[in-house]
């Protein structure tokens, strides 16, 4: 007999619940009953809400299931077994469901209520702050909500101030330590934080606090913490917690035997929890028990991972250090911006929880750990370079902690043949709810000896470097002929631009030439970098850095002429903004004229070789590092690669030029030059690897020129060289091998390849400029040339035109 | 009772002007952005305006096929869309708008939805 479960309240814990009893099936009809008025979404990323201001972005998977939006429950009738809804529709039960979650704490402070005051907690507040707006703004709370809602007023251009009770921010996750370190980032950020004193009132344009200071504030947001919403149980005579919450049993049932609570508004072990996790397992009971089965409620894991405002932090286990005779690590590292503290037990043997600031590499591998004996000492498990990567786990960590996934758990489904990330979310739902266990996930198919494919895409079964041995051996130079012949389908996004990417380094003619074009990605298409509003941005190559004052007065006269936003990179050079497609050549007829040429910004292809000032110059300097750098530049500019490229050259060992964080970099020595090989910014950096020291410039070019043509033959699609390394079998002493001591015999191939590459390079643009089939490609509209696209439009910030977000939806003022 | 509309054409450029496997941009007498490909099973226009990103760049993706079924891959955040259907691959929820188009005495029209 199928019978009727009601769920009031259709926020991220009612949602996983019914989508879980859903999946599991049974005979259950679920009838769910919503005070919000749109499907239910993600609260947990509520603030990316502000990039965009896209509600779609954060829907969560919908459930087929009778759903009643925007009509809140307002009574429950325990005899009849029924709730009826402020709209007066009324719905019978077998069993009911109280997923109510929160509401925000507002404090009972003079002016509390007054017309600039918000809290955040829905996509509705976050539209209402919107629409309020203001210069200044005050956020009462620096908790986790209160921090990301100054990040969100931030980015709305509100200029924010935290106030926060306690002496230090985020006083339940994080210690002192970690909180200093965390203002002190915060503050970096142009954040005022004002800790240790409470509000005293609100006014109309300003907040008053207890020590009798004044902040201005046109708007005001309360995130003082939250209360279970438990009136409706109240009302009910549901027994209800000392400190609020609904109190429930281990198999979360409340005090009515055919009523459940789950979340946010429960009273679980006496706790409320005010995180998703306890709630999707409080969930995971509830489903287990409405299908017949006796599940308890496992306890919670109130670990925390998050990035607010660009800092990692973490904390885990007991992270206050209050169990009996517990002691604490810690390695506190202000200059690098990374503070961790491990909570050891009396004996220092078990790892009883930690905090983690500024640099949460550690964090998965450590909350495995805890409650279980130390993998190694104390000490090093927080060193620099966290040693504690490569522990191995013991098989009932929890490896992902939003779905309480132990390793056993994947090692099974890998076991069961799961091969990738994407199949082990799917069968395990790791992975799928913050992310952050996604590296360790990949880390256990690894050791698993998941072979992962390297095919290119569905139509070609051969990596990219097999793709590039094919290219070269059989002379097809065209894309179609080679997916006839050695594919199938008519190629993707990935193998496409592969594809033209090999026949661009084996020199096939310009990038644009004939059927080429038509496999470049948009960025390559039109020889510049696309931005968000379908705009271009412009970079000409200013090798080495360095510039004549009159080649920087073109620059700004086009850059004034256009309308361009101006720039300058991280990459030493000068990069404008706003180009529509139609304007793109006739920004490069005046920069071409002037002597200048592509950067190859847009390109997989080497961008910049950075360099410090060199011994022209710097007191310190010993060896003229602007001329090698320039140089180089030249020598290898336009030469496409597997990903791009990048270099440094440093006059001294003081390192200015930070070339050992570029994929070759040059350090000057009394005796030559030593060249580091592999390194990397970006997301993973990486310190390059010395391959040669003190060698002439001319031994050096020719290394690097082996170096660089091995790498564009043997690295996957979008490998940089520091993970082409890093894979490498017999890695560093094996590359030293083949690219110094010849091992392979193929080093005057590959010179002669880079010699070829030297000799036909030209330069992208000017032959755009050259050839009117080319040239006919950028316009705006094939039927319209020269009528500008009206979805582009600008604003003006810091005497700048920058673009008006797209997508954004209108909101009416109040 | 029916309303009977009349489908108004836009002349967009010559056949012979398309890159095969690539589009263009045109616009159309009403003032909409549509993006027209040429590839090798005819011509398809959907809406030029992508919306992932809300841009006006569809015309700019790189074409090809995803399990056989042709596809434009958005050049912004590289959502793929059928190229017959507009349906997007990668969220079932999104659709753009397609455009019925023909070529007339070697010009490709494009005409109103
Ligand atoms: C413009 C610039 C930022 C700036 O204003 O300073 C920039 C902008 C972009 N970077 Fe960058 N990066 C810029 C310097 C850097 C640097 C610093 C440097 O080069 O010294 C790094 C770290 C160093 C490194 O690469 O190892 C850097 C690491 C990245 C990464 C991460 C790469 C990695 O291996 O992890 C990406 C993403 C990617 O390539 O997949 C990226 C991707 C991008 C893209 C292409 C993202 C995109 O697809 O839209 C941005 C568009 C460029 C454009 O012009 O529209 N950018 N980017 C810098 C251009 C330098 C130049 O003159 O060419
Ligand atoms: C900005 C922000 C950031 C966050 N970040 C994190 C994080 O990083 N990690 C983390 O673990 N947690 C985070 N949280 C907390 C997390 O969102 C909550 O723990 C989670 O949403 C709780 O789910 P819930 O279903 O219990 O409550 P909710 O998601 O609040 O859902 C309750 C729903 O019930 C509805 N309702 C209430 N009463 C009735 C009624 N009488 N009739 C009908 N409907 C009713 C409400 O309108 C609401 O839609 C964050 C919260 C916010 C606001
Ligand atoms: S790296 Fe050396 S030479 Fe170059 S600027 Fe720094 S100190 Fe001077
Ligand atoms: S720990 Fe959050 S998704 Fe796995």
């Amino acid at each position: 007999m199928t019978r009727t479960l009601v769920v009031i309240g259709n926020g991220m814990v009612g949602h996983h619940l019914v989508r879980t009893l859903t999946e599991r099936g049974g005979d259950w009809r679920i009838v769910v009953l919503a005070e919000e008025p749109r499907p239910a979404y993600d609260r947990v990323a509520l603030s990316s809400y502000v990039d965009g201001w896209d509600a779609g972005k954060l829907e969560l998977a919908p459930v087929d299931v009778e759903t009643r939006l925007g009509d809140k429950v307002v009574e429950i009738d325990r005899a009849a077994r029924k709730v009826v809804t402020e709209q007066g529709f009324v719905q019978d039960y077998d069993a009911l469901v109280l997923a109510t979650g929160s509401y925000p704490f507002v404090p009972p402070v003079p002016g509390h209520d007054r017309a600039n005051c918000y809290v955040y907690r829905t996509i509705e507040d976050l539209d209402a702050i919107r629409a309020h707006g203001g210069v200044n703004g005050v956020v009462i709370g620096g908790g986790l909500l209160g921090l990301e809602a100054a990040n969100a007023l931030r980015l709305m251009g509100v200029r924010p101030q935290v106030v926060e009770l306690a002496p230090r921010l985020m006083p339940l996750q994080i210690d002192e330590g970690g909180g200093a370190l965390l203002r002190r980032e915060v503050l970096r950020l142009g954040l005022d934080v004002h800790c240790g004193v409470s509000v005293a009132g609100v006014e109309d344009d300003r907040v008053v606090l207890s020590d009798g200071s004044e902040l201005p504030a046109d708007i005001v947001v309360f995130s003082a913490g939250v209360r279970p919403r438990d009136d409706l149980a109240r009302t009910v005579g549901l027994e209800i917690g000392e400190r609020g919450g609904i109190v429930v049993d281990e198999g979360c049932r409340t005090s009515d035997e055919s009523i459940y609570a789950v979340g946010e508004c429960a009273c679980i072990d006496g706790r409320v929890y005010g995180l998703v996790a306890p709630g999707y397992a409080m969930a995971d009971v509830v489903v287990d028990r409405l299908l017949g089965g006796t599940k308890a409620f496992p306890g919670a894991d109130t670990s925390t991972k998050l990035k607010l405002l660009g800092v990692d932090v973490a904390s885990f286990g007991d992270a206050h250090a209050t169990s009996p005779g517990a002691l604490e690590v810690v390695h506190n590292d202000p200059v690098s911006g990374s503070y961790k503290k491990i909570v050891v037990s009396d004996d220092a043997r078990t790892l009883l929880g930690g905090v983690l600031v500024g640099d949460a590499g550690a964090y998965a591998t450590l909350r495995a750990f805890v409650g279980r004996p130390l993998p190694a000492d104390p000490g090093s498990l927080i060193a620099p370079a966290g040693a504690a990567t490569n522990t191995a786990l013991p098989d009932d960590a929890q490896v992902c902690s939003c779905h309480g996934v132990t390793k056993a758990d994947i090692v099974k489904a890998i076991g069961g043949g799961c091969a990738d990330v994407p199949s082990l979310k799917t069968c395990t739902k790791a992975g799928t709810g913050c992310g952050s266990c996604v590296p360790t996930l990949k880390q256990l198919l690894t050791s698993c000896g998941v072979e992962q494919s390297k095919a290119v895409c569905e139509h070609f079964t051969q990596s990219r470097a097999e793709l590039f041995e094919i290219i070269r051996a059989t002379n097809i130079r065209t894309f179609s002929q080679l997916v006839a012949e050695h594919g199938t389908g008519s190629g993707c996004d990935l193998c496409k631009p592969v594809v033209a990417s090999i026949l661009a380094s084996l020199n096939s003619g310009h990038v644009l030439e004939g059927e080429q074009a038509a496999l470049q990605d948009t960025n390559d298409h039109f020889l510049a970098n696309l931005q968000r509003n379908g705009t271009y941005s412009v970079v000409p190559r200013i090798p080495g850095g360095e510039i004549t004052p009159q080649k920087l007065m073109v620059i700004a006269e086009v850059a004034q002429d256009f309308g361009l936003y101006t720039k300058i990179t991280g990459g030493q050079r000068i990069d404008l903004f706003g180009a529509t497609v139609d304007q793109l050549p006739l920004i490069w007829r005046r920069l071409v004229d002037a002597g200048f040429e592509s950067g190859h910004a847009y390109g997989k292809a080497l961008r910049t070789v950075k360099s410090c000032v060199g011994s022209t110059w710097c007191r310190y300097g010993v060896q003229d590092s602007v001329g090698l750098a320039i140089e180089l530049e030249l020598r290898y500019r336009g030469l496409r690669s597997p990903h791009k490229l990048k270099a440094g050259v440093s006059g001294c060992a003081r390192e200015c030029a930070e070339a050992r964080s570029k994929d070759f970099g040059v350090i000057a020595t009394e005796h030559g030059w030593n060249l580091y090989v592999g390194g990397n910014g970006g997301f993973t950096p990486r310190h390059a690897d010395l391959i040669v020291s003190d060698v002439d410039t001319v031994e050096l070019v020719r290394i690097i020129d082996r170096f660089v043509m091995f790498y564009v033959r043997t690295a996957d699609r979008l490998q940089r060289t520091s993970a082409w390394l890093e894979a490498m079998e017999g890695g560093l002493d094996h590359l030293r091998d083949v690219i110094v001591n010849d091992s392979l015999g193929i080093c005057a191939d590959l010179e002669a390849a880079m010699a070829a590459h030297v000799r036909d390079y030209a330069d992208e643009w000017r032959g755009v400029l050259e050839d009117p089939v080319k040239l006919a490609r950028f316009s705006s509209f094939v039927n319209a040339p020269g009528v500008p696209d009206p979805t582009i439009s600008f604003r003006e910030e810091r005497g700048q035109r920058v673009p008006v977000k797209l997508g954004i939806p209108e909101v009416s003022a109040r | 009772m029916t309303a009977v509309q009349e489908r108004t054409w836009t002349t967009v450029c010559r056949y012979e002007d398309l890159l095969p496997g690539r589009g263009v941009a045109a616009l159309l007498a009403s003032g909409e952005q549509v993006a027209v490909f040429r590839t090798q099973d005819g011509l398809h226009v959907l809406s030029n305006h992508d919306p992932f990103s809300c841009a006006a760049v569809l015309s700019r993706g790189i074409v090809g096929d995803r399990g056989g079924v042709p596809v434009v891959v958005s050049p912004v955040y590289k959502q793929a869309f059928e190229l017959a259907t507009g349906r997007c691959v990668d969220d079932v929820e999104v659709n753009v708008a397609t455009y019925p188009v023909d070529v007339w005495d070697g010009y490709v029209r494009v005409g109103s939805p």
